[in-house]
């Protein structure tokens, strides 16, 4: 997967569980959670499905690695790379 | 459910544990213990008033504690920010000075809308100290339950962020006439009035109003099946409840430090979040962060946390996570752990004895209730998956109302409503404004708690299911109504039900059942449309996490939606009496 898959395969998902927030319009930089208005069932809904189409496991210790949408993409490209 | 019930052994404690305990002997105290004694070991004020805010601080500066730590906050960033009981004193002066030079009164109505930050601590015991009623709002609601619960309590100012008032506020703020000053921490935005200068103008000092222990000092939400939510009134006189159960059920002591998870907008981050650890002069961690699993190990062991208070869902990812994730940490200041919110499965009990080398210990209570009722205690011997036993001073009962009758279940085992008897000083003073839903709370001198359990030979009670539909997320009740109507105010929804489903981490999950006006054509698009519509008004802790469409919804005669049967034909369970159906899904 390239890069620019990964990304919109994150934005496809957090459309799915946040569809109300337009991803263009949120600072990547920020945290994940209060930029996308989402809980931290949201957030193990997300995680499980990301893991599921990347065939990723993604442990909870690695959360610290996820918190704003730069962070998350990031992790995920070091971890399919 | 019943299944629980006697599936893991009882962890019998250990005589050092029962004899270091507040309580050593729970028979001995049950049988001793009065609301007037316990009254006796707060200080009250002159001519028989009594003010929260003076239990929980001005009491313990006057008494020589004020350089104790009473608030260590630490950020998301990880930064740490200590408050002594000597800040906490002057800084919620300045807060009820400020109230008072904006010309809020006594009797006002103040709420919050915040993230875990210290201004919401400030404001909530400077609000009581200016005779105000305090009420806290969940910062993860969507405009419509803020509005809601902002009409319904006639609230008269707010304290929140620029962040939260453009995103949740603005909009409805004009429709909210009583609503008279909005105070921002973060600075000022549009209609908003920054409170930062405004504190560092304020005066030290401030003569605490002397309220009447009968006077109304807190307004916490909870939702009902049907309707709008409850607005549950508790007055100052509920902190001898507070006080006495920090102790009894929690084993708080001077000088522990203490950790309870629970947001203040919701009751447990009140009556235990800020009042009881406080009246018990212990050093409360407030954690500004949401849950994550390494930050909260890291939390318990390097703050030292003995007595501990947190909630099944946060246990549950706990135990997910694997004993990797406590890496080398060890605890050796925890002392006590409790959890609320609903009940705790017996593995996590088992789990966190195995883990921890001690259990949790399950309570249970309600905003209605505003303190703990029913729990297990640091000397008693853990039953896992029972709640344990009630409070001294509380008497519970199992009851079942027919035909108008009530009558006292006293067979072990036998399953019934869970009812209390009246008459503990945090029980709720009414529902605000509604008479008649208050009235039907009780019957026969027993309050109803709408939760069915049973009671065991010796004593300790069980937790069985809710007596009606409301759901129970993440510990937190969802009202099917609530999230119902805002859904039906969609152009494409014809009907709507919503119900909880079992969830492995939350509990229970919120999804909606959606019937579609006629040309309307189901789609993916139109569900995530619709989950998007809900998540923006009802905000994510109260939107549904799923929708189904369906041609039309089950309904009885009446016309009202069967939400037990939607629930049954989802999980596959036996559908019951259908002798009411009329018109069933096509």
């Amino acid at each position: 997967m390239t890069a620019k898959d990964i990304r919109a395969m994150l934005t496809a998902q957090l459309g799915r569980i946040a569809p109300d927030i337009d991803t263009s319009r949120i600072d990547p930089t920020l945290e994940l959670r209060e930029e996308f208005d989402i809980d931290s069932i949201d957030f193990l809904t997300l995680i499980t499905a990301l893991g599921k189409e990347l065939s990723l496991d993604m442990p909870e210790a690695d959360y610290g690695q996820m918190r704003s949408f730069d962070d998350l993409l990031a992790y995920l490209q070091a971890r399919t790379a | 459910m019943t299944d629980r019930v006697g599936k893991s052994p009882t962890i019998i404690k250990p005589h050092a544990t029962r004899v270091a305990a507040n309580m050593p002997d729970y028979g001995a105290t049950q049988s001793s213990f009065s609301w007037v004694t316990a009254e006796s070991l707060l200080d009250g004020l002159p001519d028989g008033h009594l003010n929260i805010a003076h239990e929980a601080i001005g009491r313990h500066v006057a008494t020589g504690h004020g350089a104790q730590v009473a608030l260590r906050w630490i950020a998301k960033s990880g930064a740490r920010t200590d408050y002594t009981y000597g800040d906490l004193e002057r800084l919620t002066n300045r807060f009820a000075n400020v109230l008072r030079s904006r010309g809020v009164i006594k009797g006002d109505k103040v709420y919050t809308l915040l993230g875990r930050v210290p201004d919401l601590y400030i404001a909530a015991l400077g609000t009581l100290k200016a005779g105000c009623v305090f009420c806290p709002l969940f910062s993860a609601f969507g405009p419509e339950p803020i509005h809601a619960r902002m009409e319904i309590g006639g609230a008269n100012a707010m304290i929140t962020s620029k962040r939260l008032y453009r995103r949740k506020m603005a909009g409805i703020r004009g429709a909210l006439p009583d609503l008279r000053e909005v105070f921002t921490v973060d600075g000022d935005t549009d209609g908003t009035v920054h409170l930062q200068p405004l504190m560092d103008a304020a005066d030290d000092d401030f003569d605490i109003v002397r309220t009447d222990p009968e006077d109304t000092a807190l307004l916490h939400f909870t939702s009902g099946t049907t309707g709008k939510p409850k607005g549950v009134v508790h007055v100052h006189q509920a902190v001898v409840a507070h006080d006495a159960t920090g102790r009894l059920a929690l084993d708080l002591r001077a000088g522990d430090t203490y950790w309870c998870t629970a947001d203040p907008g919701w009751v447990t981050g009140t009556s235990y979040g800020i009042i009881a650890p406080l009246t018990n002069r212990t050093t409360m961690i407030v954690d500004e962060a949401e849950f994550d699993v390494s930050r909260w190990y890291g939390i318990l062991a390097d703050e030292a946390v003995n007595v501990w208070y947190t909630a099944p869902t946060a246990i549950r990812m706990l135990i997910k996570a694997g004993a990797d994730a406590i890496g080398t940490r060890r605890f050796p200041d925890l002392r006590f752990m409790a959890s609320v919110g609903e009940p705790l499965n017996p593995e996590a009990v088992v789990w966190a004895n195995d883990t921890f080398g001690q259990p949790f210990h399950d309570n249970w209570w309600q905003t209605e209730t505003g303190g703990i009722m029913i729990a297990n205690y640091a000397a008693m011997d853990v039953k896992p998956g029972s709640m344990g036993k009630p409070l001294p001073g509380i008497q519970a009962g199992i009851v079942t109302v027919a035909d108008g009758v009530l009558t006292e279940l006293t067979a072990p085992m036998a399953m019934g409503e869970l009812a209390l008897r009246p008459g503990w000083p945090s029980m709720m003073r009414g529902y605000l404004n509604e008479q008649a839903r208050y009235d039907k709370s009780f019957k026969d001198g027993w309050y109803l708690s709408g939760d069915l359990a049973m009671r065991d030979a010796d004593g300790y009670f069980w937790f069985v299911g809710r007596a009606d539909d409301l759901i129970k997320s993440a510990g937190h009740f969802v009202g099917p109504f609530e999230v119902e109507s805002a859904l039906m105010e969609h152009a494409a929804v014809a009907e709507v039900a919503v119900i909880g489903l079992p969830d492995e981490t939350a509990g229970q999950i919120v999804k909606a059942y959606v019937a579609l006006k006629p040309g309307v054509t189901q789609s993916d698009d139109l569900r995530l449309e619709l989950i998007g519509h809900a998540r923006k008004r009802l905000g994510p802790a109260v939107a549904p996490k799923d929708i189904a469409f369906r041609q039309n919804l089950p309904k009885t005669r009446s016309g009202k939606i069967m939400r037990r049967l939607l629930k049954a034909r989802e999980l596959g369970l036996p559908e019951g009496d259908i002798s009411t159906l009329e018109s069933d899904e096509a």
